[in-house]
């Protein structure tokens, strides 16, 4: 059985250390899409969360009996399975969120980090330890994609979740949203400024020079 | 790994287990959520009817919404050719969706003379009368829809008893660039469109353009930084308000009589 420190640094490692976008630099076009509505944002994250935890579990619990010859179509079985259910909830939950998520709910079924961790991590690993790496995966998927989407929907919106924090001009106010940051490919400048940060703070992140 | 894991009977038997699981939780999901998800639907379709109705007060919730729907809005159908009204396709108890009944060429015709966006129109279409107290029709609300920049916008136009005046633009699903296409769904651009004219002698005059002026009957100001959005909704009206949508329905008012 796995000791507290070894699941703590499964579970917080991707947060910082080994951050799925800013150092795997896995699920990168879901988070350049949704990002733009902080709202949208939280809700993805914890569509994917759910699904990476909850697929990492399921494969592995019966890593020992997966034949290795059809093992990646048994996992994207389990991943599109989940992430169905997920996208049905939401639809009977939270219904506009759905709306405004659309496609991309059912694209997490390509989302690398999920396919990723269920290979790398799932296939190998006792059944607690694979659910908390997804959870810890998903939070750090969940850290990048909340910090980018506060920051579009502020500077892009003038909101905060719906809520005017600056008043734009369209509504009668002083600030002149960014049409820039609205656009979704702002989020790889904004993604590119993380990597820097992350990697400002955790050197030891930077690749050697070839 | 050893040789038994991986024998032929073995793959089979796992990748069969596996599917049969994950179907059944698919389907147990599909099947037990899609009366919640149903009545979503239709809730949000009962509140954009009452948002361009102008009896949409926000913070209504579902029980609220669907009581002043049962009492002021009634559903009628409208053959687009005559501009009367008809009974509903495929009998009372059947369900009619006039956007599914477009892809069917027995229920539809071509559209011609027009660049709204689509190929085929239903020949009867839903509309929404809506009732004061004394059961006077005081709107009448109609369905439209037609390309914006990325994809088809569908919204409700709602039309004064006048059957010239245009009360309400309501978009209520369109996938237009946020912040900027995406602005057709800004309440404060939805007002500009209180009070202006539909018709300039018989002729749809609608005119979406940049700068308009605000006291102009027939124009609106363009979306800024969408010309195409702009260019489409203008489209739209032109089309749904002419000869070939609801132009014959609401120049012979059939709501009145």
């Amino acid at each position: 059985m796995a000791d507290t420190k070894e699941m703590k640094q499964v579970l917080f490692g991707p947060i910082m250390d080994n951050n799925p976008i800013a150092l795997q630099v896995l699920g990168i076009c879901s988070a350049l899409a949704i990002t733009t509505k902080l709202e949208t944002a939280l809700v993805m994250s914890l569509a994917l969360t759910t699904v990476v935890a909850f697929s990492n579990l399921f494969i592995s619990l019966i890593r020992n009996q997966i034949p290795s010859s059809v093992r990646i179509i048994i996992q994207m079985t389990i991943i599109a399975s989940l992430v169905i259910v997920v996208d049905q909830i939401l639809r009977a939950y939270t219904y506009e969120v759905s709306k405004q998520l659309s496609v991309f709910v059912g694209l997490i079924i390509t989302n690398c980090i999920v396919m990723g961790r269920a290979e790398a991590y799932a296939m190998k690993s006792p059944p607690l330890l694979s659910f908390l790496d997804g959870i810890g995966n998903g939070l750090g998927y969940s850290f990048i994609l909340i910090v980018i989407g506060t920051i579009k929907e502020l500077f892009g919106f003038g909101t905060i979740l719906g809520f005017e924090i600056l008043p734009v001009v369209q509504n009668g106010g002083w600030y002149q949203g960014n049409g820039l940051l609205i656009l979704p490919f702002s989020s790889f400048f904004l993604i590119g400024g993380m990597v820097w940060f992350i990697r400002t703070i955790r050197p030891e992140q930077v690749e050697p020079k070839e | 790994m050893s040789a038994k894991k991986d024998s032929f009977g073995k793959t089979v038997g796992v990748v069969v287990a596996v599917c049969l699981v994950c179907s059944i939780v698919v389907s147990g999901a599909a099947v037990g959520l899609r009366e919640i998800q149903q009545e979503n639907k239709k809730l949000d379709k009962q509140t954009n009817i009452l948002t361009a109705a102008g009896l949409y007060e926000s913070g209504m919730n579902s029980d609220q919404v669907a009581s002043v729907y049962d009492e002021k809005i009634e559903r009628r159908f409208v053959d687009l050719e005559t501009g009367e009204f008809t009974e509903k396709p495929g009998g009372e108890g059947a369900e009619y969706d006039m956007y599914k009944a477009a892809k069917q060429s027995e229920m539809s015709k071509t559209v011609e003379d027009s660049n709204v966006g689509f190929q085929r129109r239903a020949n009867v279409a839903s509309v929404w009368l809506v009732k004061d107290e004394s059961d006077t029709v005081t709107r009448v609300i109609l369905p439209v829809h037609g390309s914006g920049l990325w994809a088809l916008m569908y919204g409700f136009l709602a039309v004064d008893a006048d059957g010239k005046t245009i009360k309400e633009l309501i978009y209520y699903e369109q996938a237009e660039t946020p912040g900027l296409g995406g602005e057709v769904q800004n309440p404060n651009w939805q007002k500009l469109w209180d009070g202006k004219k539909l018709y300039d002698n018989g002729e749809v005059a609608i005119d979406v353009t940049k700068g308009a002026d605000p006291s102009d009957p027939y124009e609106v100001d363009a979306l800024s930084g969408a010309t195409l959005t702009s260019n489409g909704v203008e489209n739209t009206i032109r089309y749904w308000a002419g000869e070939q949508g609801f132009g014959p329905f609401l120049k012979n008012q059939a709501w009145r009589s």
